[in-house]
């Protein structure tokens, strides 16, 4: 008798931000044949923000996301200077990069401890009920608090910057619209060595923790693709300006010096039809071999130096990890740890400079461009806003492209990659599922904000023959 | 012989407690200046009380229906109750009507924080809308070289109407059409930029109690409403 071919669904993929789905299909020897993720939610915000004043902008893409609302704001505004046609003023340059690094500190923090912390800690086979950070606090107290003190810090700098935690509307089209004070400044410059310490005693744990992954590191979307990451003059990771680097899987840098309104000269869109989810790639090298990572892995192995002695050293330890680039994606959590590092020692550096308390924070206009470009690094990568408006100043057309975005074609072959080596037969094993869904979670991928949408289910797993009938099934939550 | 008229003083009872007023002063006017809250949107002292609102309604004993405080004149012996189960419940669904009518996202909106339909919805206890939405498709004008009008954000209390007929003596603004259906409107219906009337003073931006209009480069939460001019401008002319 001819067996049927069949399908394994995991859906939703847990502990992720937002609604995806993974499908693996099966051939007729119960060998993995193929794999997919989908995104499977659809918000639409570069429609509803058409006819709406260009001023409003930022604060409405920042509902895009609660957890990196701040990249959405810095990415926003940015483009809106560019249709103001203005040089924003230095200091307000300043005070956004460093909401920029706080928001990237807590979101890191969020994803390493909050989302990641229980394959690492209690191991990818450990019992599902209890492998979340609840189980972390009762096995490793102190680490899940680390956790959360160090999520709290960065937190805390938004709100002192911007009014508050979530959806602040402090950036604004021209700057910011306060100015720092100095107690403000002092107060964020008092929790520094606490956050440094957390984050030092983390990464010497890690570092010898990835010795129980070899088989994750091996497998864990462990293929070449191109990386790409925003640098500055100095070669350094520029998490709210620079310029666009790529560099290919051997690190040379293939195309370098990629200004903002270039990026549709060189990213296309490829609508896959099984996701809501677009599959960007590298127009250079066309569709699908213009596969690119972007994150903390790609600006890592983009970046010529870091210039903070502490994350100098961790990230040199990094890149003699692989000869060339970093390839193995389960390196995204090391890679999110040094940037940790790298942001709490920049955010000192930045903040000890007398000038960040200058009052000059604005730069106001009428605007004088049409079309505009921004572009920064979010904490899952490279953010791109652009917009188009009319005479009056209302917004005709928008486009985003999204940090998760750029790494949905890298996300799907590193599912892939990981199903052909953990899934075998057609009896589901949950944690084989889990090693499936934690290379997802290597991505901290923010499906929320890929395709601006939102939502949280128990995890279902269906194992369906071809012709429909379920053959297995197992619920989580 | 004197042609000036004698206004007399009369008693009511406001929520039991006796007050005395001039003959002349509305139930709100007379209620405000004893501290006893009535809430309202349309009215602002200083321009003509319409009753659009219907947010001041209140209790007036010998009489059933509710009456708009706004407009209703005191009267010697009247009996007025200002706080009830019916008049709160009628408050809260006028609110939550007028959010439900137009596009009210106050995440987004210039006046978040510091609008007028804001805080009424926070002072009368309002957390959820219980009548569906109803996404009207409504223009942003932004054809003025320094205003914006958002129609998304209009609850057609005529306070621009008003001021701009009565206090800058323009009449630019009016309303159109009717019910669901009305707008207010620069002149006869064109773009406000284009107006010949609009003297573009801004004072139909300053009354205006949420971000329907509202000043151009103007963020979100940035934009602060001055009404001051109101109460100093009637006083002035009043004294001429």
């Amino acid at each position: 008798m001819k067996v049927m071919p069949k399908q394994i669904v995991i859906d939703p993929v847990t502990r992720i931000e937002g609604h995806g789905r993974i499908t693996i299909q099966l051939g007729d020897d119960g060998v993995v044949q193929d794999a997919h993720f989908h995104v499977t939610q659809l918000r639409g915000f570069e429609k509803f923000c058409e006819g709406r004043p260009f001023e409003e902008m930022p604060s409405l893409m920042a509902r895009i996301c609660g957890i990196c609302p701040v990249s959405h704001l810095i990415a926003a505004a940015k483009a809106c200077d560019a249709l103001l046609a203005v040089r924003i003023p230095p200091t307000a340059i300043q005070l956004r990069r460093i909401i920029n690094m706080a928001q990237i500190v807590q979101s890191h923090a969020l994803s390493f401890f909050h989302l990641s912390s229980p394959d690492l800690l209690l191991g990818m086979d450990f019992d599902p009920v209890q492998r979340n950070i609840f189980g972390v606090l009762q096995r490793y107290p102190d680490l899940a608090r680390d956790g959360i003190r160090l999520r709290r810090f960065g937190q805390q700098i938004i709100e002192w910057l911007g009014g508050k935690r979530i959806h602040p509307s402090w950036v604004v089209p021209g700057g910011v619209n306060e100015p720092l004070t100095e107690q403000r400044r002092n107060q964020i410059l008092a929790t520094i060595p606490e956050a440094l310490e957390i984050i030092v005693r983390t990464l010497d744990w890690f570092r010898t923790a990835m010795g129980i992954f070899q088989e994750e590191i091996a497998t864990f979307a462990n293929f070449p693709t191109l990386y790409m990451g925003l640098v500055n003059e100095d070669g350094e990771p520029d998490y709210y300006d620079g310029r666009l680097r790529v560099v290919d899987s051997a690190g040379n840098v293939i195309n370098d010096g990629i200004e903002a309104a270039e990026y549709h000269d060189y990213i296309g869109e490829y609508v896959e039809p099984h996701s809501f989810l677009k599959s960007p790639f590298y127009i250079p090298l066309g569709y699908p071999e213009g596969i690119y990572r972007v994150g903390p892995l790609a600006r890592l192995n983009v970046a010529d130096r870091l210039n903070e002695p502490k994350a100098y050293e961790e990230w040199s330890a990094f890149r003699e990890l692989g000869r060339r680039a970093v390839q193995s994606s389960f390196y995204y959590h090391y890679a999110r740890l040094i940037e940790i590092l790298f942001c709490i020692e920049r955010l000192r550096t930045r903040l000890s400079r007398p000038d960040i308390l200058n009052k000059h924070v604005r730069a106001y206009a009428e605007p004088n461009s049409f079309e505009g470009v921004g572009m920064s690094e979010a904490p899952r990568g490279m953010l791109l806003h652009h917009y188009k408006i009319d005479e009056q100043g209302l917004v005709t057309w928008a486009n985003l492209i999204i940090a998760t975005g750029h790494n949905n074609l890298a996300m799907n072959r590193g599912v892939l990659q990981a199903a052909k080596h953990f899934v075998k037969g057609n009896k589901i094993e949950e944690p084989m599922l889990n090693r499936v869904e934690a290379v997802i979670r290597c991505y901290d991928p923010c499906l929320s904000c890929s395709t601006h949408a939102i939502g949280k289910m128990p995890l279902h797993v269906q194992l369906v023959s071809a012709d429909g009938g379920i053959l297995d099934e197992i619920k989580r939550g | 012989m004197t042609t000036q008229t004698s206004i007399r003083v009369k008693t009511l009872v406001i929520d039991g407690r006796d007050v005395s007023a001039r003959e002349d002063q509305t139930v709100l006017q007379v209620a405000r200046e004893h501290n006893i809250f009535i809430p309202s949107l349309c009215y602002l002292e200083g321009l003509h009380p319409v009753g659009a609102c219907r947010l001041c309604m209140i209790e007036v004993k010998g009489i059933p229906k509710l009456q708009p405080a706004c407009v209703t004149r005191i009267k010697e012996g009247m009996e007025v109750v200002t706080r009830s189960e019916r008049i709160d419940k009628y408050r809260k669904m006028v609110v939550e009507l007028l959010f439900a009518e137009r596009n009210h996202i106050c995440a987004v909106c210039v006046s978040n924080g510091r609008c007028d339909l804001q805080n009424m919805a926070k002072a009368l206890d309002i957390d959820h809308v219980g009548v569906p939405y109803q996404y009207p498709r409504l223009n942003v004008d932004a054809t003025h070289v320094r205003f914006m009008a958002d129609h998304n954000r209009c609850i057609l209390c005529t306070r621009c109407v008003r001021v701009c007929d009565e206090i800058e003596g323009a009449h630019t603004w009016d309303i159109m059409a009717r019910g669901r259906d009305s707008r207010v409107i620069t002149d006869l219906n064109q773009p406000w930029g284009e107006s010949e009337s609009c003297t573009s003073c801004g004072k139909c931006v300053h009354v205006c109690p949420t971000g329907a209009l509202f000043e151009k480069g103007k963020s979100v939460a940035e934009m602060v409403k001055r009404r001051q001019f109101l109460p100093y401008l009637t006083t002035m002319r009043e004294s001429w």
